[in-house]
Protein backbone atom coordinates (compact mmCIF):
# COMPACT_ATOMS: atom_id res chain seq x y z
CA UNK A 1 0.00 0.00 0.00
CA UNK A 2 1.22 3.46 -0.83
CA UNK A 3 1.35 6.13 1.83
CA UNK A 4 -1.41 8.73 1.75
CA UNK A 5 0.28 10.88 4.35
CA UNK A 6 4.03 11.11 4.78
CA UNK A 7 5.37 13.06 7.70
CA UNK A 8 9.10 13.45 7.41
CA UNK A 9 11.36 14.85 10.13
CA UNK A 10 8.78 17.39 11.32
CA UNK A 11 9.64 19.67 14.24
CA UNK A 12 7.84 22.43 16.03
CA UNK A 13 9.29 24.77 18.62
CA UNK A 14 7.41 27.22 20.79
CA UNK A 15 10.25 29.53 21.80
CA UNK A 16 12.47 27.33 23.94
CA UNK A 17 10.10 24.37 24.09
CA UNK A 18 10.47 21.69 21.47
CA UNK A 19 6.91 20.39 21.21
CA UNK A 20 7.52 18.05 18.30
CA UNK A 21 11.04 16.85 17.62
CA UNK A 22 11.97 15.38 14.26
CA UNK A 23 8.99 13.03 13.98
CA UNK A 24 8.49 10.86 10.90
CA UNK A 25 5.75 8.42 10.02
CA UNK A 26 3.69 7.25 7.09
CA UNK A 27 -0.02 6.60 7.04
CA UNK A 28 -0.98 4.08 4.40
CA UNK A 29 -3.96 4.57 2.13
CA UNK A 30 -7.04 3.14 3.82
CA UNK A 31 -5.36 2.64 7.19
CA UNK A 32 -6.49 3.57 10.66
CA UNK A 33 -3.48 5.06 12.37
CA UNK A 34 -3.38 6.08 16.03
CA UNK A 35 -1.19 8.64 17.70
CA UNK A 36 -0.88 8.05 21.43
CA UNK A 37 1.22 9.34 24.27
CA UNK A 38 1.00 11.11 27.61
CA UNK A 39 -0.34 14.63 28.00
CA UNK A 40 2.03 17.19 26.54
CA UNK A 41 3.66 14.66 24.26
CA UNK A 42 3.01 16.86 21.23
CA UNK A 43 0.18 14.87 19.67
CA UNK A 44 -2.15 17.78 19.08
CA UNK A 45 0.73 19.98 17.90
CA UNK A 46 1.65 17.35 15.34
CA UNK A 47 -1.97 17.07 14.38
CA UNK A 48 -2.33 20.82 13.98
CA UNK A 49 0.64 20.88 11.65
CA UNK A 50 -0.99 18.27 9.42
CA UNK A 51 -4.26 20.23 9.53
CA UNK A 52 -2.53 23.51 8.71
CA UNK A 53 -3.30 25.24 11.98
CA UNK A 54 0.44 25.48 12.70
CA UNK A 55 3.40 25.65 10.33
CA UNK A 56 6.31 23.33 11.18
CA UNK A 57 9.76 24.75 11.88
CA UNK A 58 11.30 21.94 9.90
CA UNK A 59 10.52 18.81 7.97
CA UNK A 60 8.00 18.02 5.28
CA UNK A 61 4.42 16.78 5.21
CA UNK A 62 3.30 15.15 2.00
CA UNK A 63 -0.33 14.34 1.37
CA UNK A 64 -1.45 12.44 -1.68
CA UNK A 65 1.87 13.12 -3.35
CA UNK A 66 1.91 16.87 -2.69
CA UNK A 67 3.68 18.91 -0.06
CA UNK A 68 1.19 20.55 2.29
CA UNK A 69 3.22 21.85 5.21
CA UNK A 70 2.52 25.51 5.90
CA UNK A 71 -0.68 25.64 3.86
CA UNK A 72 -3.69 27.29 5.52
CA UNK A 73 -6.37 25.06 7.12
CA UNK A 74 -8.96 25.83 4.44
CA UNK A 75 -6.49 24.89 1.69
CA UNK A 76 -5.66 21.67 3.45
CA UNK A 77 -9.30 20.79 3.82
CA UNK A 78 -9.78 21.49 0.13
CA UNK A 79 -6.94 19.04 -0.61
CA UNK A 80 -8.90 16.35 1.21
CA UNK A 81 -8.15 16.37 4.93
CA UNK A 82 -11.04 16.70 7.36
CA UNK A 83 -10.57 17.23 11.07
CA UNK A 84 -12.28 17.43 14.42
CA UNK A 85 -11.21 19.55 17.37
CA UNK A 86 -10.13 18.25 20.75
CA UNK A 87 -12.32 20.87 22.39
CA UNK A 88 -15.35 20.53 20.16
CA UNK A 89 -16.23 23.48 17.96
CA UNK A 90 -19.62 22.94 16.40
CA UNK A 91 -21.34 26.00 14.93
CA UNK A 92 -23.30 26.42 18.15
CA UNK A 93 -26.08 28.69 16.94
CA UNK A 94 -26.91 26.56 13.90
CA UNK A 95 -28.87 23.35 13.61
CA UNK A 96 -27.23 19.95 13.33
CA UNK A 97 -28.17 19.77 9.68
CA UNK A 98 -26.80 23.25 8.92
CA UNK A 99 -23.53 22.32 10.60
CA UNK A 100 -23.05 19.34 8.33
CA UNK A 101 -24.48 21.09 5.29
CA UNK A 102 -21.75 23.72 5.56
CA UNK A 103 -19.16 20.98 5.41
CA UNK A 104 -20.95 19.36 2.49
CA UNK A 105 -20.92 22.60 0.49
CA UNK A 106 -17.19 22.22 -0.08
CA UNK A 107 -17.61 19.70 -2.85
CA UNK A 108 -21.25 20.21 -3.89
CA UNK A 109 -22.50 22.73 -6.37
CA UNK A 110 -25.83 23.68 -4.86
CA UNK A 111 -27.29 23.97 -1.40
CA UNK A 112 -29.88 21.27 -2.14
CA UNK A 113 -27.19 18.80 -3.20
CA UNK A 114 -25.23 19.60 -0.08
CA UNK A 115 -28.31 19.12 2.08
CA UNK A 116 -28.89 15.67 0.61
CA UNK A 117 -25.30 14.71 1.23
CA UNK A 118 -25.45 16.13 4.75
CA UNK A 119 -28.48 13.99 5.53
CA UNK A 120 -26.70 10.88 4.30
CA UNK A 121 -23.81 11.63 6.60
CA UNK A 122 -26.17 12.34 9.49
CA UNK A 123 -27.89 9.00 9.03
CA UNK A 124 -24.51 7.34 9.12
CA UNK A 125 -23.54 9.04 12.35
CA UNK A 126 -26.97 8.37 13.83
CA UNK A 127 -27.76 12.06 14.16
CA UNK A 128 -30.50 12.24 11.55
CA UNK A 129 -33.32 12.41 14.08
CA UNK A 130 -31.67 15.36 15.76
CA UNK A 131 -31.00 17.28 12.55
CA UNK A 132 -33.27 20.19 13.44
CA UNK A 133 -31.86 20.68 16.91
CA UNK A 134 -29.57 23.61 17.56
CA UNK A 135 -26.01 22.40 18.17
CA UNK A 136 -25.70 24.25 21.46
CA UNK A 137 -28.43 22.01 22.87
CA UNK A 138 -26.60 18.76 22.14
CA UNK A 139 -24.90 16.56 24.71
CA UNK A 140 -21.13 16.10 24.51
CA UNK A 141 -21.29 12.69 22.79
CA UNK A 142 -23.64 14.13 20.18
CA UNK A 143 -21.42 17.15 19.68
CA UNK A 144 -18.46 14.91 19.12
CA UNK A 145 -20.33 12.89 16.54
CA UNK A 146 -21.51 16.11 14.96
CA UNK A 147 -17.87 17.18 14.55
CA UNK A 148 -17.10 13.89 12.86
CA UNK A 149 -20.15 14.30 10.62
CA UNK A 150 -19.17 17.84 9.62
CA UNK A 151 -15.64 16.74 8.77
CA UNK A 152 -16.91 13.71 6.86
CA UNK A 153 -19.28 15.85 4.84
CA UNK A 154 -16.28 17.50 3.18
CA UNK A 155 -15.51 14.10 1.59
CA UNK A 156 -12.00 13.86 2.98
CA UNK A 157 -9.49 11.23 1.93
CA UNK A 158 -7.96 11.53 5.36
CA UNK A 159 -9.92 12.12 8.53
CA UNK A 160 -8.09 13.57 11.54
CA UNK A 161 -9.83 12.78 14.82
CA UNK A 162 -8.56 14.57 17.90
CA UNK A 163 -9.77 12.67 20.96
CA UNK A 164 -13.31 12.07 19.80
CA UNK A 165 -13.73 9.40 22.45
CA UNK A 166 -12.52 11.48 25.40
CA UNK A 167 -15.21 12.05 28.01
CA UNK A 168 -17.55 9.45 26.54
CA UNK A 169 -19.08 6.53 28.40
CA UNK A 170 -17.88 3.06 27.33
CA UNK A 171 -21.15 2.35 25.50
CA UNK A 172 -20.78 5.57 23.52
CA UNK A 173 -17.18 4.76 22.79
CA UNK A 174 -18.19 1.41 21.38
CA UNK A 175 -20.82 3.09 19.27
CA UNK A 176 -18.42 5.57 17.71
CA UNK A 177 -15.76 2.88 17.26
CA UNK A 178 -18.26 0.85 15.26
CA UNK A 179 -19.23 3.83 13.15
CA UNK A 180 -15.61 4.63 12.35
CA UNK A 181 -14.73 1.06 11.57
CA UNK A 182 -17.68 0.76 9.24
CA UNK A 183 -16.75 3.99 7.51
CA UNK A 184 -13.21 2.83 7.02
CA UNK A 185 -14.33 -0.51 5.64
CA UNK A 186 -17.04 0.77 3.37
CA UNK A 187 -15.64 4.00 1.98
CA UNK A 188 -11.96 3.21 2.42
CA UNK A 189 -11.36 6.48 4.21
CA UNK A 190 -7.99 6.81 5.92
CA UNK A 191 -8.15 7.80 9.58
CA UNK A 192 -5.49 9.36 11.75
CA UNK A 193 -6.60 9.61 15.35
CA UNK A 194 -5.29 10.88 18.64
CA UNK A 195 -6.74 8.95 21.48
CA UNK A 196 -6.29 8.27 25.16
CA UNK A 197 -8.99 5.64 25.39
CA UNK A 198 -6.86 2.53 24.83
CA UNK A 199 -9.94 0.35 24.44
CA UNK A 200 -10.80 2.33 21.32
CA UNK A 201 -7.24 2.47 20.06
CA UNK A 202 -6.80 -1.27 20.33
CA UNK A 203 -10.14 -1.89 18.65
CA UNK A 204 -9.53 0.49 15.77
CA UNK A 205 -5.92 1.08 14.95
CA UNK A 206 -3.88 -0.99 12.59
CA UNK A 207 -0.80 0.95 13.45
CA UNK A 208 0.23 3.08 16.40
CA UNK A 209 2.80 5.80 16.88
CA UNK A 210 3.76 6.66 20.45
CA UNK A 211 4.99 10.16 21.21
CA UNK A 212 6.76 11.20 24.36
CA UNK A 213 8.22 14.66 24.98
CA UNK A 214 7.74 15.43 21.33
CA UNK A 215 9.68 12.47 20.04
CA UNK A 216 8.52 9.18 18.57
CA UNK A 217 9.45 6.38 20.96
CA UNK A 218 7.70 3.46 19.34
CA UNK A 219 5.77 2.54 16.25
CA UNK A 220 4.13 -0.62 15.01
CA UNK A 221 1.17 -2.92 15.31
CA UNK A 222 -0.95 -2.34 18.41
CA UNK A 223 -0.08 -5.66 20.04
CA UNK A 224 3.62 -5.01 19.62
CA UNK A 225 3.56 -1.40 20.71
CA UNK A 226 1.77 -2.01 24.00
CA UNK A 227 4.50 -4.51 24.97
CA UNK A 228 7.37 -2.10 24.38
CA UNK A 229 9.01 -1.30 27.70
CA UNK A 230 9.47 2.35 26.77
CA UNK A 231 5.76 2.72 26.07
CA UNK A 232 4.76 0.98 29.27
CA UNK A 233 7.17 3.08 31.23
CA UNK A 234 6.22 6.47 29.79
CA UNK A 235 2.54 6.08 29.11
CA UNK A 236 0.58 2.95 29.81
CA UNK A 237 1.98 2.07 33.22
CA UNK A 238 2.99 -1.39 34.39
CA UNK A 239 -0.50 -2.46 35.43
CA UNK A 240 -1.79 -2.17 31.86
CA UNK A 241 0.13 -5.24 30.73
CA UNK B 1 -35.12 30.83 -6.90
CA UNK B 2 -38.72 31.18 -5.77
CA UNK B 3 -38.42 27.86 -3.97
CA UNK B 4 -35.36 29.07 -2.15
CA UNK B 5 -37.11 32.33 -1.38
CA UNK B 6 -40.15 30.87 0.34
CA UNK B 7 -39.16 27.26 0.96
CA UNK B 8 -39.84 26.22 4.54
CA UNK B 9 -41.60 29.45 5.45
CA UNK B 10 -44.98 28.76 7.08
CA UNK B 11 -47.97 29.89 5.05
CA UNK B 12 -49.09 32.06 7.92
CA UNK B 13 -45.81 34.00 7.74
CA UNK B 14 -46.16 34.52 4.00
CA UNK B 15 -49.70 35.82 4.39
CA UNK B 16 -48.72 38.20 7.17
CA UNK B 17 -45.76 39.37 5.10
CA UNK B 18 -48.00 39.98 2.09
CA UNK B 19 -50.46 41.95 4.22
CA UNK B 20 -47.61 43.92 5.70
CA UNK B 21 -46.22 44.67 2.24
CA UNK B 22 -49.68 45.77 1.10
CA UNK B 23 -50.05 48.02 4.13
CA UNK B 24 -46.69 49.66 3.42
CA UNK B 25 -47.70 50.18 -0.21
CA UNK B 26 -50.92 51.91 0.80
CA UNK B 27 -49.55 53.84 3.75
CA UNK B 28 -48.91 57.14 1.90
CA UNK B 29 -52.57 57.28 0.89
CA UNK B 30 -53.68 57.63 4.49
CA UNK B 31 -50.65 59.12 6.20
CA UNK B 32 -50.35 62.85 6.63
CA UNK B 33 -47.19 64.79 5.81
CA UNK B 34 -45.65 64.36 9.21
CA UNK B 35 -46.43 60.67 9.52
CA UNK B 36 -45.07 60.09 6.03
CA UNK B 37 -41.75 61.63 7.07
CA UNK B 38 -41.66 59.28 10.04
CA UNK B 39 -42.34 56.34 7.74
CA UNK B 40 -39.56 57.44 5.40
CA UNK B 41 -37.16 57.60 8.29
CA UNK B 42 -38.25 54.13 9.37
CA UNK B 43 -37.56 52.75 5.92
CA UNK B 44 -34.16 54.40 5.94
CA UNK B 45 -33.30 52.62 9.19
CA UNK B 46 -34.83 49.35 8.06
CA UNK B 47 -32.73 49.46 4.89
CA UNK B 48 -29.44 50.47 6.48
CA UNK B 49 -30.10 48.03 9.31
CA UNK B 50 -30.50 45.26 6.79
CA UNK B 51 -27.23 46.23 5.12
CA UNK B 52 -25.40 46.37 8.45
CA UNK B 53 -26.92 43.04 9.39
CA UNK B 54 -25.11 41.35 6.49
CA UNK B 55 -21.81 42.24 8.06
CA UNK B 56 -22.62 41.70 11.72
CA UNK B 57 -25.70 39.51 11.80
CA UNK B 58 -24.58 37.13 9.09
CA UNK B 59 -20.79 37.26 8.96
CA UNK B 60 -20.19 38.34 12.56
CA UNK B 61 -18.07 41.41 11.81
CA UNK B 62 -19.08 44.31 14.03
CA UNK B 63 -19.13 47.63 12.22
CA UNK B 64 -19.60 50.80 14.23
CA UNK B 65 -18.83 53.00 11.26
CA UNK B 66 -21.56 52.43 8.74
CA UNK B 67 -22.19 56.17 8.51
CA UNK B 68 -19.04 56.12 6.39
CA UNK B 69 -20.81 54.36 3.53
CA UNK B 70 -23.94 56.48 3.86
CA UNK B 71 -21.73 59.56 3.67
CA UNK B 72 -19.72 58.33 0.70
CA UNK B 73 -22.90 57.48 -1.19
CA UNK B 74 -24.45 60.83 -0.32
CA UNK B 75 -21.43 63.00 -1.10
CA UNK B 76 -20.52 61.24 -4.33
CA UNK B 77 -23.97 61.42 -5.88
CA UNK B 78 -24.60 64.93 -4.55
CA UNK B 79 -21.38 66.44 -5.85
CA UNK B 80 -21.80 64.79 -9.25
CA UNK B 81 -25.32 66.19 -9.39
CA UNK B 82 -24.44 69.67 -8.21
CA UNK B 83 -21.30 70.14 -10.28
CA UNK B 84 -22.02 68.15 -13.42
CA UNK B 85 -25.76 67.60 -13.38
CA UNK B 86 -25.24 63.83 -13.35
CA UNK B 87 -28.49 62.16 -12.29
CA UNK B 88 -28.31 60.32 -8.95
CA UNK B 89 -28.92 56.88 -10.43
CA UNK B 90 -25.85 57.26 -12.63
CA UNK B 91 -24.09 58.82 -9.67
CA UNK B 92 -24.91 55.77 -7.61
CA UNK B 93 -23.14 53.58 -10.16
CA UNK B 94 -20.04 55.56 -9.28
CA UNK B 95 -20.77 55.96 -5.56
CA UNK B 96 -21.39 52.29 -4.83
CA UNK B 97 -18.00 51.13 -6.17
CA UNK B 98 -16.32 53.91 -4.16
CA UNK B 99 -18.03 52.79 -0.96
CA UNK B 100 -17.26 49.16 -1.77
CA UNK B 101 -13.62 49.98 -2.45
CA UNK B 102 -13.27 51.86 0.84
CA UNK B 103 -15.01 49.05 2.71
CA UNK B 104 -12.83 46.56 0.89
CA UNK B 105 -9.65 48.46 1.77
CA UNK B 106 -10.65 48.51 5.43
CA UNK B 107 -11.62 44.86 5.35
CA UNK B 108 -8.36 43.94 3.67
CA UNK B 109 -6.30 45.72 6.33
CA UNK B 110 -8.30 44.17 9.15
CA UNK B 111 -8.60 40.63 7.88
CA UNK B 112 -5.13 40.45 6.39
CA UNK B 113 -3.54 41.52 9.66
CA UNK B 114 -6.03 39.60 11.79
CA UNK B 115 -7.65 42.58 13.45
CA UNK B 116 -10.75 41.06 14.95
CA UNK B 117 -13.52 41.58 17.45
CA UNK B 118 -13.45 44.84 19.36
CA UNK B 119 -10.36 46.01 17.48
CA UNK B 120 -12.13 45.55 14.19
CA UNK B 121 -15.04 47.64 15.49
CA UNK B 122 -12.61 50.38 16.50
CA UNK B 123 -11.09 50.29 13.02
CA UNK B 124 -14.52 50.84 11.49
CA UNK B 125 -15.02 53.86 13.75
CA UNK B 126 -11.58 55.14 12.76
CA UNK B 127 -12.39 54.96 9.06
CA UNK B 128 -15.63 56.86 9.55
CA UNK B 129 -13.77 59.46 11.60
CA UNK B 130 -11.07 59.81 8.93
CA UNK B 131 -13.82 60.52 6.45
CA UNK B 132 -15.52 63.03 8.74
CA UNK B 133 -12.34 65.01 9.31
CA UNK B 134 -11.21 64.56 5.72
CA UNK B 135 -14.46 65.84 4.24
CA UNK B 136 -14.42 68.76 6.69
CA UNK B 137 -11.32 69.98 4.85
CA UNK B 138 -12.28 68.79 1.39
CA UNK B 139 -12.99 72.12 -0.29
CA UNK B 140 -14.21 70.60 -3.57
CA UNK B 141 -17.29 69.47 -1.68
CA UNK B 142 -17.39 72.71 0.34
CA UNK B 143 -15.80 71.20 3.44
CA UNK B 144 -17.40 72.04 6.72
CA UNK B 145 -19.56 74.72 5.08
CA UNK B 146 -21.75 71.96 3.75
CA UNK B 147 -22.96 70.87 0.36
CA UNK B 148 -26.43 71.98 -0.71
CA UNK B 149 -28.59 70.61 -3.45
CA UNK B 150 -30.73 73.09 -5.40
CA UNK B 151 -34.23 73.13 -4.01
CA UNK B 152 -37.20 74.42 -5.96
CA UNK B 153 -40.93 73.91 -5.96
CA UNK B 154 -41.60 70.82 -7.99
CA UNK B 155 -44.71 70.57 -10.05
CA UNK B 156 -44.17 66.88 -10.63
CA UNK B 157 -42.03 64.03 -9.34
CA UNK B 158 -38.83 63.58 -11.29
CA UNK B 159 -37.74 60.12 -10.27
CA UNK B 160 -34.76 60.15 -12.61
CA UNK B 161 -33.30 63.22 -10.93
CA UNK B 162 -34.85 62.45 -7.55
CA UNK B 163 -36.54 65.81 -7.29
CA UNK B 164 -40.00 65.53 -5.90
CA UNK B 165 -42.40 64.96 -3.05
CA UNK B 166 -41.86 62.90 0.09
CA UNK B 167 -44.23 60.29 -1.35
CA UNK B 168 -41.74 59.63 -4.11
CA UNK B 169 -38.95 59.18 -1.60
CA UNK B 170 -41.19 56.93 0.45
CA UNK B 171 -41.70 54.57 -2.47
CA UNK B 172 -38.04 54.75 -3.40
CA UNK B 173 -36.97 53.61 0.05
CA UNK B 174 -39.80 51.10 0.25
CA UNK B 175 -38.62 49.47 -2.98
CA UNK B 176 -35.04 49.49 -1.70
CA UNK B 177 -36.06 47.93 1.60
CA UNK B 178 -38.12 45.24 -0.09
CA UNK B 179 -35.31 44.42 -2.49
CA UNK B 180 -32.85 44.32 0.39
CA UNK B 181 -35.14 41.98 2.31
CA UNK B 182 -35.54 39.60 -0.62
CA UNK B 183 -31.87 39.85 -1.53
CA UNK B 184 -30.78 39.06 2.01
CA UNK B 185 -33.08 36.06 2.13
CA UNK B 186 -31.55 34.70 -1.08
CA UNK B 187 -28.03 35.40 0.17
CA UNK B 188 -28.72 33.71 3.48
CA UNK B 189 -29.98 30.56 1.79
CA UNK B 190 -27.01 30.37 -0.57
CA UNK B 191 -23.51 29.02 -0.14
CA UNK B 192 -22.39 32.52 0.71
CA UNK B 193 -24.94 32.82 3.51
CA UNK B 194 -24.07 29.48 5.06
CA UNK B 195 -20.38 30.31 4.91
CA UNK B 196 -21.02 33.62 6.63
CA UNK B 197 -22.93 31.90 9.41
CA UNK B 198 -20.10 29.41 9.81
CA UNK B 199 -17.56 32.22 10.11
CA UNK B 200 -19.79 34.06 12.57
CA UNK B 201 -20.19 30.98 14.74
CA UNK B 202 -16.58 29.82 14.74
CA UNK B 203 -13.99 31.04 12.31
CA UNK B 204 -11.45 28.34 13.12
CA UNK B 205 -13.99 25.59 12.57
CA UNK B 206 -15.14 27.30 9.38
CA UNK B 207 -11.61 27.25 8.01
CA UNK B 208 -11.31 23.59 8.96
CA UNK B 209 -14.18 22.73 6.61
CA UNK B 210 -12.43 24.47 3.76
CA UNK B 211 -13.91 27.96 3.98
CA UNK B 212 -11.61 30.77 2.94
CA UNK B 213 -12.64 33.06 5.80
CA UNK B 214 -10.74 36.07 4.49
CA UNK B 215 -12.52 35.96 1.17
CA UNK B 216 -16.01 35.57 2.57
CA UNK B 217 -15.54 38.28 5.19
CA UNK B 218 -14.36 40.60 2.42
CA UNK B 219 -17.46 39.82 0.38
CA UNK B 220 -19.66 40.63 3.39
CA UNK B 221 -18.01 44.01 3.94
CA UNK B 222 -18.12 44.94 0.27
CA UNK B 223 -21.78 44.00 -0.21
CA UNK B 224 -22.77 45.75 3.00
CA UNK B 225 -20.86 48.90 2.06
CA UNK B 226 -22.33 49.04 -1.43
CA UNK B 227 -25.86 48.57 -0.14
CA UNK B 228 -25.44 51.17 2.56
CA UNK B 229 -24.20 53.74 0.06
CA UNK B 230 -27.61 53.63 -1.60
CA UNK B 231 -29.11 54.96 1.62
CA UNK B 232 -26.70 57.85 1.16
CA UNK B 233 -28.24 58.68 -2.21
CA UNK B 234 -31.60 58.92 -0.53
CA UNK B 235 -30.16 60.98 2.32
CA UNK B 236 -28.58 63.53 0.01
CA UNK B 237 -31.58 64.03 -2.25
CA UNK B 238 -34.19 63.93 0.48
CA UNK B 239 -32.53 66.32 2.90
CA UNK B 240 -30.76 68.38 0.23
CA UNK B 241 -27.89 69.31 2.51
CA UNK B 242 -24.78 67.51 3.61
CA UNK B 243 -22.41 68.34 6.43
CA UNK B 244 -19.45 66.07 7.17
CA UNK B 245 -19.97 66.73 10.85
CA UNK B 246 -23.46 65.29 10.63
CA UNK B 247 -23.41 62.58 8.07
CA UNK B 248 -20.17 60.88 9.14
CA UNK B 249 -20.89 61.35 12.82
CA UNK B 250 -20.56 58.26 14.97
CA UNK B 251 -24.05 58.80 16.35
CA UNK B 252 -25.28 58.16 12.80
CA UNK B 253 -23.47 54.84 12.79
CA UNK B 254 -25.00 53.92 16.13
CA UNK B 255 -28.49 54.83 14.92
CA UNK B 256 -28.04 52.37 12.07
CA UNK B 257 -27.31 49.45 14.35
CA UNK B 258 -30.16 50.08 16.82
CA UNK B 259 -32.94 48.58 14.70
CA UNK B 260 -31.25 45.24 13.98
CA UNK B 261 -30.04 45.11 17.57
CA UNK B 262 -33.53 45.57 18.95
CA UNK B 263 -35.24 43.50 16.27
CA UNK B 264 -32.72 40.69 16.26
CA UNK B 265 -29.28 40.47 14.72
CA UNK B 266 -28.88 37.89 12.01
CA UNK B 267 -32.61 37.64 11.40
CA UNK B 268 -34.16 38.86 8.18
CA UNK B 269 -37.15 40.64 9.59
CA UNK B 270 -35.38 41.86 12.72
CA UNK B 271 -34.09 45.15 11.26
CA UNK B 272 -37.56 46.01 9.94
CA UNK B 273 -39.31 44.99 13.13
CA UNK B 274 -36.74 46.87 15.18
CA UNK B 275 -37.45 50.16 13.43
CA UNK B 276 -41.13 49.69 14.09
CA UNK B 277 -40.51 49.23 17.77
CA UNK B 278 -38.07 52.11 18.05
CA UNK B 279 -39.69 54.66 15.77
CA UNK B 280 -43.24 53.54 16.39
CA UNK B 281 -43.00 53.70 20.13
CA UNK B 282 -40.87 56.85 20.27
CA UNK B 283 -43.25 58.70 17.94
CA UNK B 284 -46.16 57.44 20.02
CA UNK B 285 -44.42 58.73 23.10
CA UNK B 286 -43.82 62.09 21.48
CA UNK B 287 -47.43 62.45 20.40
CA UNK B 288 -48.60 61.41 23.85
CA UNK B 289 -46.33 63.95 25.51
CA UNK B 290 -47.48 66.63 23.05
CA UNK B 291 -51.07 65.98 23.96
CA UNK B 292 -50.21 66.18 27.63
CA UNK B 293 -48.48 69.46 26.89
CA UNK B 294 -45.13 68.22 28.14
CA UNK B 295 -41.99 69.12 26.24
CA UNK B 296 -38.82 67.31 27.17
CA UNK B 297 -35.90 67.88 24.83
CA UNK B 298 -33.96 64.71 24.02
CA UNK B 299 -36.73 62.43 25.24
CA UNK B 300 -36.33 60.31 22.08
CA UNK B 301 -32.69 59.57 22.76
CA UNK B 302 -33.45 58.62 26.34
CA UNK B 303 -36.24 56.42 25.08
CA UNK B 304 -33.86 54.68 22.63
CA UNK B 305 -31.53 54.04 25.51
CA UNK B 306 -34.27 52.57 27.65
CA UNK B 307 -35.55 50.31 24.86
CA UNK B 308 -32.05 49.08 24.16
CA UNK B 309 -31.47 48.39 27.83
CA UNK B 310 -34.71 46.46 28.18
CA UNK B 311 -34.02 44.42 25.05
CA UNK B 312 -30.46 43.59 26.02
CA UNK B 313 -31.58 42.44 29.44
CA UNK B 314 -34.78 40.58 28.52
CA UNK B 315 -34.30 39.48 24.92
CA UNK B 316 -30.60 39.59 24.10
CA UNK B 317 -31.24 37.88 20.77
CA UNK B 318 -33.66 40.63 19.81
CA UNK B 319 -37.42 40.90 19.95
CA UNK B 320 -38.26 39.44 16.56
CA UNK B 321 -37.19 35.80 17.19
CA UNK B 322 -39.38 35.82 20.27
CA UNK B 323 -42.36 37.38 18.49
CA UNK B 324 -41.94 35.05 15.51
CA UNK B 325 -42.04 32.08 17.83
CA UNK B 326 -45.13 33.39 19.62
CA UNK B 327 -46.91 33.91 16.31
CA UNK B 328 -45.87 30.51 15.01
CA UNK B 329 -43.85 31.99 12.15
CA UNK B 330 -40.65 30.03 12.70
CA UNK B 331 -39.30 28.43 9.57
CA UNK B 332 -39.67 24.68 9.42
CA UNK B 333 -37.60 22.13 7.59
CA UNK B 334 -38.67 20.97 4.19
Amino acid sequence: MSALLEVNGVSKRFRGLVAVDNVSFNVAQGAIFALIGPNGAGKTTLFNMVAGELAPNGGTITFDGQRIEGLTPDRICQRGIGRTFQIVKPFMGLTVEENVLIGALLRRQGVDDAREHARDVLRRLELYDKRNQVASGLTLPDRKRLEVARALATDPKLLLLDEVMAGLRPSETTRIVNVLRELNRESGITILLIEHVMQAVMALAQEILVLHHGAAIAQGKPEQVVREPAVIHSYLGAEAV
Amino acid sequence: MIARLIGGVPRRALILLALFALATLLAPLVAGDYLLTVFILMLYFAFTGQAWNIMMGFAGQLSLGHALYVGLGAYTTAILFVRYGIPPWIGFLIAAPIAMAVGGAMGFLAFRFKVGGVYFAILTIAFAEFARIGFDHFTWVNGSAGLFLPVAQFTHNDLWRLRGSPTMFYYMMLAATMLAFIGCRLLLKSRLGYYWLAIREDEQAARAVGINAFRYKMIAVVISAGMTSFAGVFYAFFYNNLFPEQIFNISRSIEIILAPLVGGMGTLFGPIFGTFILEGLSEGLRVGLDHAGIDIPGVKQVFYGVVLLVVVVLKPDGVWPWVAKKLGLVEREK
